[in-house]
Parts: structure tokens; C-alpha cells; sequence
């Protein structure tokens, strides 16, 4: 167990006292197996108690301490100490507004989340009598990627295009509406293309790819949305083409 | 609730620089200018021809300019640059599923690069025949 | 929100993509081997127009130049809005003018040759 000691510059916000974000620098005594997290959590119980950050698990599968560090989206729990010199950055996740400290405002990804409706809509009512939706391993596979999804946000820091057009759908809502659209047991598809296949959805990615580097689950939400792309682009030729084609 | 959201501008023309990530992705997007010059470069070789033997010659003759020459080497590297971003993002957009697995994305890159160096012996072998 | 129209340029732009991935590098070696003097034989003259004059390689020419050009334009209208160009319409209607502009003279080339 190695030691070092590790400058933390950490942006802080207080709503009530500041108009502006500024840097705050603790010095941190680490062990070199620690991740950013506990660097964050020695400088809250030891060091500076009024410093505000969200995390739960620890383990990277709850998603909640997405932050940038040294202006990389990561997850704090999954950014080892060993992996960065002495000076270290932690910023808010970019492209969301900031609360408080490290806490952003993630209303306007709930909101978007909510609207690719994620969950099974069935292609008809079945009474419980019809017995269990039964699945092979091959129509799982179609699907099964996506539901890695940890709601980190950590996609939507790194898309550039939701930085700059923030009515963007984004990566991780699109890729959870499409894990919906694989699965044989959904036939909500239609019920999600309002959304999805609209201007703001699919539409805005430019497939930059950054939101699949940075995912900490290996979701590949550029995959899935250029998925989302064609499927979409063959309902559209065939509603312009064979309108008489029944969907 | 907030009470008072601070929030943070993205520089709308110069957000590609903050990070080498963004710059290889300004770079494969501008390879469609040298596309759509070389394409109408060829557009002009076919007015040319249109337009008789004469006004091919000077075509030639125009083709064999400094900056011509510049363009078209610049323009190589670019196409070649665009040929191969695309061929790497190709297993995300269409994945293979074969059974119970996915075809490894290697190999649908492979044999890209395999048709690709196919397709262009063709188009030389077809062009200076 | 409604349904967006994007899904007809960008099955142009994909299908100008791959095709731009596997032919054009060849096509610009053999143009640049034409602006170093060292003209292949397919540009020359005769051949070019032998080649243009055929139905099979008016199709082929017209293909190739066809997806190329609306590649190219959606990609720059994308691209243009990545530099901080807002206009997106007018940027739409400028670039697929472009496009069109290009699409047309091909046509009316290979129709005289």
C-alpha cells in the first residue's frame, strides 16, 4: 500500500453566496489503490464537510457520481488514483447545469428518459393465463447490450452535439428506447418514433462517438442510435414509398 | 428544486478544440470539402468531354497546374483518411448477428479493407489499361 | 416534435459514404497521376468517351457522381453547423444546391456525350 499526496482542485458553487464557479484546492493524503471517490470522501469527512458531490455504490452500477475529471467524464468510483499525476481536476459533469459543488441539475435527462417511454409496451394484451413471454438466447442478444445502461449521464457530458443543441434526446435515451424496439416482447416501437425519429431525436447525432468511448458499461449508445438511424430511414421509405403498407 | 443553476457555455465554434477526441472528429467531417471539390472535379472532366477534344486538352492542361497537383495529393490522403474512419465505424451501425452471437467487428473491418483494396486494384487496373 | 425529413439525405449520405470509402481514393491517384503529366488511359479522351458513351458507363458515372455529391453536402451541412453555423436551412438549401447543381450537369454532360 503505497501513499501519495494528491492536490484535488475541485469547482465549487454555492447558490446562496456565489454568482460564479471557482476552483477550491485540498490537499489529499491517498493511498495509491484509491479511487477519486475516496479522495472526495477524505477531504468531506476530514477537510471541508460543506463540499456537496452525489455517489451511493461505490462499484460503478449505480451511476450516480459521474463527474469530469481532469475534463474527462468519468464515474469518481472508477477513476484510479493511480491513473493521474499528483494534480488532480474534478468539475461538474458538463452540459448540465450545476446545482451545488459537484451536484448537477439532471431534470432535462429524466425528463428526456421518460419520453422514449422505456419500458415493455406488449404488441397485444395477454391475459396471465397465456403464460410467461418466452424468449430465446438469440432475441435476447438483440437487446441485451443496451440494458447495461447505468444512467450515468456520463454519455450526455461527452456528446458534443447535446452541448450544443441542448433539446438533443441524447445518447443514453435513444439507446434505452432502442433496447425497448429489439426486444421481442415489445411492440411500442411506433409509440416511440415521435420522439425518437423526430429532428431532436436520432436525428441530431452526427455519430461523433464519444458517448460509446466514455460509457462505463460498454453500452455502445453510437451503435445503438446509427441503428436507430437506418431503422428508421427504412420506415421512412416505406411510409413515402408503400403507403399502403400497413405497419 | 435549484434555486439558482449555474450554467456552463460551450463555445458553439470552437468546442472541437478542447479535446484531441473532437479533433479527429472535425477532421474526418472535413474530408467531405475535398470529396465535393474531387467530385466536381470529375463533373468537369466530363464537360470536357462533352465538350470535344479540344476542351479536353485544356482540361488536362488545367489539371496539370501547381495547385492541381497540390489538390489532389492533399486529396488522397483525405479520401483515404474518410475511407477509413468509415470502414472502422462500420460493425456499430450494422452489427451481424449470426445465431446466438454477433459477428466480432474485426472481421466485418477486415473485410472492408479486403474489398477496398480489391475494388481499388480494379478501378486502376480498369483506369491506366 | 415532429417526424423529421432528415431520413432521405442521410440514407444519401450513407450510400455515398461506402461507395466514397471503396472507389474514390483509387479515382483521385488516377487523377492525380492526370495532373503530373502521366495521364491514364481511361482520361484520355477516347477512352473517356468511349466509356461515357456507353449506357452501362453513363449509369456507373452517373451512381458514383450522384451519391458522392449528396454525401458530401449533408456531411458539410453537419459540419457547418459543428463550426457555429446556426443557419441550418439556409445552410440545407445552399449545400443541397450545390448538390443539385452538381447533379444536374452530370446529367446534361452525359446526355451530349
Amino acid at each position: 500500500m503505497s501513499e501519495r499526496q494528491i492536490e484535488l482542485e475541485v469547482l465549487r458553487y454555492d447558490p446562496e453566496k456565489d454568482s460564479a464557479p471557482r476552483f477550491q484546492t485540498y490537499s489529499v493524503p491517498c493511498l495509491n489503490e484509491w479511487v477519486v471517490l475516496d479522495a472526495l470522501n477524505y477531504v468531506k469527512e476530514n477537510l471541508d464537510t460543506t463540499l456537496s458531490y452525489r455517489w451511493s455504490c461505490h462499484m460503478a452500477v449505480c451511476g450516480s457520481c459521474g463527474m469530469m475529471i481532469n475534463g474527462e467524464p468519468k464515474l469518481a468510483c472508477k477513476a484510479f488514483i493511480h491513473e493521474y499525476s499528483d494534480k488532480i481536476r474534478v468539475e461538474p459533469l458538463a452540459h448540465f447545469p450545476i446545482e451545488r459543488d459537484l451536484v448537477t441539475v439532471i431534470e432535462d435527462f429524466i425528463g428526456k428518459l421518460s419520453s422514449v417511454k422505456p419500458y415493455l409496451i406488449p404488441k397485444d394484451d395477454q391475459p396471465i393465463s397465456a403464460g410467461e413471454f418466452k424468449q430465446t438466447p438469440a432475441e435476447l442478444i438483440k437487446f441485451k447490450q443496451y440494458t447495461l445502461c447505468i444512467n450515468c449521464m456520463l454519455c450526455y457530458a461527452a456528446c458534443p452535439q447535446y452541448g450544443l443543441v441542448p433539446e438533443f434526446v441524447g445518447p443514453a435515451a435513444i439507446a434505452l428506447a432502442h433496447r425497448y424496439n429489439q426486444d421481442s416482447r415489445d411492440g411500442g416501437r411506433d409509440a416511440r418514433q415521435e420522439v425518437v425519429a423526430s429532428n431532436e431525436g436520432v436525428w441530431e447525432c452526427s455519430f461523433v462517438g464519444a458517448c460509446s468511448e466514455v460509457c462505463p458499461k460498454h453500452v455502445d449508445p453510437a451503435g445503438a442510435l446509427q441503428q436507430v438511424k437506418v431503422a428508421s430511414t427504412i420506415d421512412w421509405y416505406k411510409e413515402h414509398l408503400m403507403p399502403w403498407v400497413k405497419k | 428544486m435549484s434555486c439558482k443553476p449555474y450554467i456552463r457555455e460551450t463555445s458553439k465554434t470552437t468546442w472541437y478544440l478542447e479535446h484531441p477526441r473532437y479533433k479527429r472528429y472535425m477532421a474526418r467531417e472535413v474530408t467531405c470539402i475535398f470529396i465535393l471539390i474531387f467530385t466536381f472535379e470529375l463533373v468537369c472532366a466530363l464537360g470536357a468531354v462533352a465538350n470535344g477534344p479540344e476542351a479536353y486538352a485544356a482540361f488536362l492542361a488545367k489539371l496539370h497546374s501547381p495547385l492541381s497537383i497540390l489538390f489532389n495529393l492533399v486529396a488522397l490522403v483525405v479520401t483515404v483518411y474518410h475511407s477509413v474512419t468509415w470502414f472502422n465505424v462500420t460493425p456499430q451501425a450494422m452489427p451481424v448477428q449470426i445465431g446466438e452471437e454477433f459477428v466480432p467487428g474485426q472481421y466485418i473491418v477486415g473485410a472492408h479493407y479486403g474489398i477496398w483494396a480489391v475494388v481499388s486494384l480494379v478501378v486502376l487496373i480498369l483506369g491506366v489499361w | 416534435m415532429a417526424k423529421s425529413n432528415k431520413p432521405i439525405f442521410w440514407s444519401l449520405f450513407a450510400a455515398g459514404g461506402t461507395v466514397t470509402a471503396f472507389v474514390t481514393p483509387a479515382l483521385v491517384l488516377l487523377l492525380l497521376f492526370a495532373s503530373l503529366g502521366l495521364v491514364p488511359s481511361l482520361f484520355t479522351y477516347e477512352h473517356l468517351h468511349d466509356f461515357a458513351h456507353n449506357w452501362l458507363g453513363k449509369l456507373i458515372i452517373f451512381g458514383v457522381i450522384l451519391v458522392s455529391l449528396w454525401h458530401a453536402a449533408h456531411r458539410l451541412r453537419v459540419t457547418l453547423h459543428d463550426f457555429g453555423v446556426r443557419a441550418d436551412t439556409v445552410v440545407a438549401y445552399a449545400v443541397y444546391g450545390i448538390a443539385g447543381l452538381g447533379t444536374l450537369m452530370t446529367l446534361v454532360y452525359l446526355l451530349r456525350i
